[in-house]
């Protein structure tokens, strides 16, 4: 038989709610029984994704972060959404080392984190709009009954 | 996230604690580079035994501490680095430019 859930959470663009959101989606994804690899991997491309949004999506303004987790068997989707000023050119955020805040002394390694981490990422934006990124990770383990 | 020093010679070992994101990463710049100053740090030891996490963020720190240590002549270094921190650095490329070693002897040794 299927097994699902989901849960949504919504908070403010604060960088202190970066660790609240990876600890929700680690604590969420407790019940697909993880390794602690698995457990790392989530945790990190979530951090990313919320980060973005807050340095990249308000630039340091007051908004608002969406998370929604999806679990269906094995598979966990994770979508981070904000309605920041979106992303230009996908394409090129995505290149590893790319950063359009060298100055914040950013990585540019957000996204190839999240690539690597994850199975699937799909980034939709719109500038002005908004940007929402889906991110899915298969997990080894069988769903407990 | 909590940073302790040693300062042997003219080396700087950091013990990093905690979580590093993107939220603490400003204070621990700032607080890294006032410390590699007041020390006269020619080489800089990261011991990442007690690093609970990192993500992205930290690469930023470590490449932004190589740029000006290396500027000076001096060398980084990270040991005792988690598995699953590990992963972020290889991926990264960070070991190109900065050295690994498993521990603090080995890592006096070589710098």
């Amino acid at each position: 038989m299927e097994y699902k859930n989901h849960m949504k959470l919504e908070f403010d663009s604060k960088s202190q709610n970066e660790a609240f959101a990876r600890v929700v989606v680690a604590s969420f994804a407790a019940q697909l029984d993880p390794t602690l690899e698995e457990i790392a991997d989530i945790k990190t491309a979530v951090s990313e994704a919320v980060t973005n949004s807050i340095i990249h999506g308000y630039e340091d303004r007051m908004g608002v972060v969406k998370l929604t987790c999806q679990i269906t068997n094995n598979v966990l989707e994770i979508v981070v959404e904000d309605e920041g000023k979106g992303i230009d050119d996908i394409n090129r955020a995505m290149e590893p080392l790319f950063t359009s805040k060298p100055e914040l002394e950013r990585s540019g390694m957000g996204f190839t984190v999240m690539e690597t981490f994850m199975d699937e990422i799909n980034v939709y934006s719109e500038p002005g709009k908004g940007t929402s990124i889906r991110m899915v990770k298969k997990f080894k383990s069988l769903v407990a009954e | 996230m909590l940073l302790n020093y040693q300062a042997m010679d003219n080396k700087l070992i950091v013990k990093l604690d905690g979580e590093l994101d993107h939220h603490v990463a400003e204070n621990i710049r700032i607080e890294l580079d006032e410390m590699i100053e007041k020390k006269r740090t020619k080489h800089l030891i990261f011991d990442l035994a007690n690093l609970q996490f990192m993500d992205s963020s930290g690469i930023g720190v470590i490449m932004g501490r190589y740029k000006n240590i290396s500027k000076m002549g001096g060398k980084v270094a990270i040991i005792e680095v988690p598995e699953k921190i590990d992963k972020i650095f290889t991926l990264s490329g960070l070991y190109r430019i900065v050295e690994k070693y498993p521990n603090i002897t080995e890592a006096l040794d070589r710098l």
